[in-house]
């Protein structure tokens, strides 16, 4: 096991080297600097531009500045926000924790529903409910998250004013709250943006779970359950289920961008204040130094995930402990 | 270098056995998939019309005033929008850009991606291996993120430019899959018998192993228009995709959304049609999979 997580750390730090260097490629050879709009726009004279591209070293040699920005990198500098007129890393630390809950949110139902829903249609094959679910899970499997995401603040928000229409607290009363009313006003906004994102990710749990259900069900280890005179009940349970969740932790690990991806849309419908509204206004106020921190923190991220997914298949296969 | 048929040899029934007619003939038997495809023909074919089809102009104004916001009615019937335009004319016109720039995106990315895999996959040793670490690295990042990374240095983008920029980002699986078959075709006999015959490398790889190498190819671009669709949906409702005054579902959407409470349908019906596509893409790569990969033709 030990083996296992020093090699994963060491591939981890590989990737998040290389995702730094091609955002440090993309922002340095794409024409235009941070200053350029502000050039463009007359509010900024080109002589300040010069003072300011020497104030942040943007006149160096290209590799100077890449050795630069990797040892800072390495310090955990992660430069100054212009937008926000404070460092990155903190905007991104305020960020992090509100983006966390909402995908572990999501994470955890899905997971639940998704190897449910799963195991129900495995369990009846081709029969309606299974075809019926499986037509449904593939709507929500198809749905654009960010359609999906204005639909849920149409019907459960204005049609039928239930929830929230955005934020993560009530902007006036949430101060005046006691201890309960405010755990309260956190769930009440979470409720809208965490079922979108459970919504989407359950289809693709889903049907990945009802396939390697299926093919769990035709492996020999099956046969032999059945032979020794177990139920179908319970060899799907005790047999069956348990060799497919390997591949569906595994799954899970590699559906961390995807998930993060949608938590970026969603977040953005809902004005959930986490990674995904900062990387979108990030955007919409040019603010590099940010929105190049936000793509590195999320490969951080995707690699924890998909660590922490191989140790955990890894705890429950021990025949991938090895590998 | 062809061998020639013998005589006797009913050629016919030597076509019919060929892998692509069989899985053709898969796909045929198969309705949900005809069905889909049904469905994508007439998107298609909306598109191409829709001149013909649509009953306003797309940016037609007709009264600025009077016909705004609308409610789904016989004259509208998705609906007019806060500028009194036609939604539903809108909704013909925008998929000409979301299915055509989907469309052009996913060839570039499928032919990135096969070219890189292939050449991964055939090299081996340390240039594969850093190949895939690079495309490792490259799949950790949400896909949405370096594309807005992408555009916002770009700062304002063309229509040719977002076909780029989102078929250069929609290749790394795409040439993890290709290596994968590459590899494993590439030390089968057949690779080995042209080998032995004198090919040299490039033939080998072009003539024999690649051609074995598509199915999950074409399987991987199907399931992948669906979801370049909604990318450049979601990149036009953030405002950096398709800009005004094209029409494409993402910015219909984006109009729509501002005004969710008022006027619904402005943001309902360019996303119905949208997902009404990626649904018949999506059950079209399945019935594409189980058509080119019969190992899993209903065995118990």
């Amino acid at each position: 096991m030990r083996r296992l997580l020093a090699a994963r750390a060491a591939q981890a730090v590989v990737v998040v080297l290389i995702v730094a260097t091609v955002v440090f490629a993309l922002t340095h050879f794409a024409p235009g600097d941070p200053f350029a709009a502000a050039v463009e726009s007359g509010n900024m004279r080109p002589a300040q531009r010069d003072a300011l591209r020497a104030q942040y070293g943007f006149d160096r040699p290209i590799p100077v500045q890449y050795a630069m920005y990797v040892r800072n990198l390495a310090r955990g500098d992660l430069g100054w926000s212009f937008s926000r007129s404070r460092p990155v890393a903190a905007t991104i630390a305020t960020a992090v924790p509100n983006t966390l809950l909402l995908m572990a949110t999501a994470l955890l139902l899905s997971l639940a529903l998704g190897v449910g829903a799963g195991l129900l249609q495995a369990a009846r094959r081709d029969s309606i409910a299974d075809r019926g679910s499986s037509a449904l899970l593939l709507v929500f499997y198809s749905m654009p998250d960010f359609w999906l995401a204005l639909m849920m603040v149409l019907a459960f928000a204005y049609a039928l004013p239930i929830f929230p229409v955005s934020g993560m607290v009530d902007p006036v009363m949430h101060e005046y709250l006691g201890t309960w009313g405010r755990v309260v006003d956190r769930v009440r906004h979470l409720v809208l943006p965490a079922t979108t994102l459970t919504l989407l990710l359950t289809a693709a749990v889903a049907r990945h779970q009802r396939a390697s259900l299926l093919d769990a069900a035709r492996a020999d280890f099956t046969r032999t359950a059945r032979a020794k005179g177990l139920s179908a009940g319970e060899v799907l349970l005790r047999h069956t289920l348990r060799n497919s969740l390997g591949t569906t932790i595994t799954l899970v690990g590699l559906m961390f961008p995807a998930l993060l991806g949608g938590a970026v849309l969603v977040e953005t419908v809902f004005g959930w204040p986490g990674m995904g509204q900062l990387a979108t206004s990030a955007i919409t106020t040019r603010d590099y130094s940010l929105i190049t921190a936000t793509a590195i923190i999320s490969a951080v991220m995707t690699v924890t995930g998909s660590t922490i997914a191989d140790v955990l298949t890894a705890i429950a296969d021990p025949r991938m402990r090895d590998r | 270098m062809s061998i020639p048929f013998p005589a006797n040899a009913p050629r016919s029934r030597i076509a019919d056995a060929g892998p692509w007619r069989a899985a053709l003939r898969r796909l045929r038997g198969n309705r949900t998939s005809m069905i889909s495809l049904g469905v994508l023909v007439l998107l298609v074919l909306a598109a191409l019309f829709a001149p013909v089809l649509a009953p306003y102009g797309p940016n037609a104004q007709p009264d600025i005033v009077g016909l705004v916001r609308l409610r789904p009615s016989f004259a509208h019937p998705f609906g007019t929008d806060i500028f009194s335009r036609d939604v539903l004319s809108r909704v013909i016109y925008g998929s000409r850009i979301s299915l055509g720039v989907a469309t052009l995106a996913i060839l570039l990315a499928m032919s990135v991606g096969t070219a890189y895999g292939a050449i991964a996959g055939f090299a081996g040793g340390v240039v594969d291996a850093i190949m895939m670490r690079i495309i490792d690295a490259m799949l950790a990042v949400p896909r949405i993120l370096i594309l807005l990374l992408a555009l916002a240095l770009s700062g304002g983008i063309s229509l040719p430019m977002l076909v780029v920029v989102l078929g250069l980002t929609g290749w790394f699986g795409t040439s993890r899959l290709v290596r994968e078959r590459v590899r494993a075709l590439s030390r089968q006999d057949f690779a080995t018998a042209a080998v032995a015959l004198g090919a040299r490398d490039a033939r080998v790889l072009w003539r024999h192993v690649l051609p074995n190498a598509l199915s999950p190819v074409i399987v991987a671009a199907t399931l992948g228009i669906g979801n370049v669709i909604v990318l450049e949906a979601a990149l036009s409702y953030l405002g950096i995709g398709v800009r005004p005054p094209h029409a494409s579902w993402g910015n219909i959407i984006q109009d729509g959304a501002d005004h969710i409470s008022s006027a619904w349908w402005i943001a309902l019906f360019p996303g119905l049609a949208m997902l009404v596509t990626v649904i018949a893409f999506n059950l079209l790569g399945d019935g594409l999979r189980d058509a080119l990969d019969p190992r899993d033709d209903g065995r118990p």
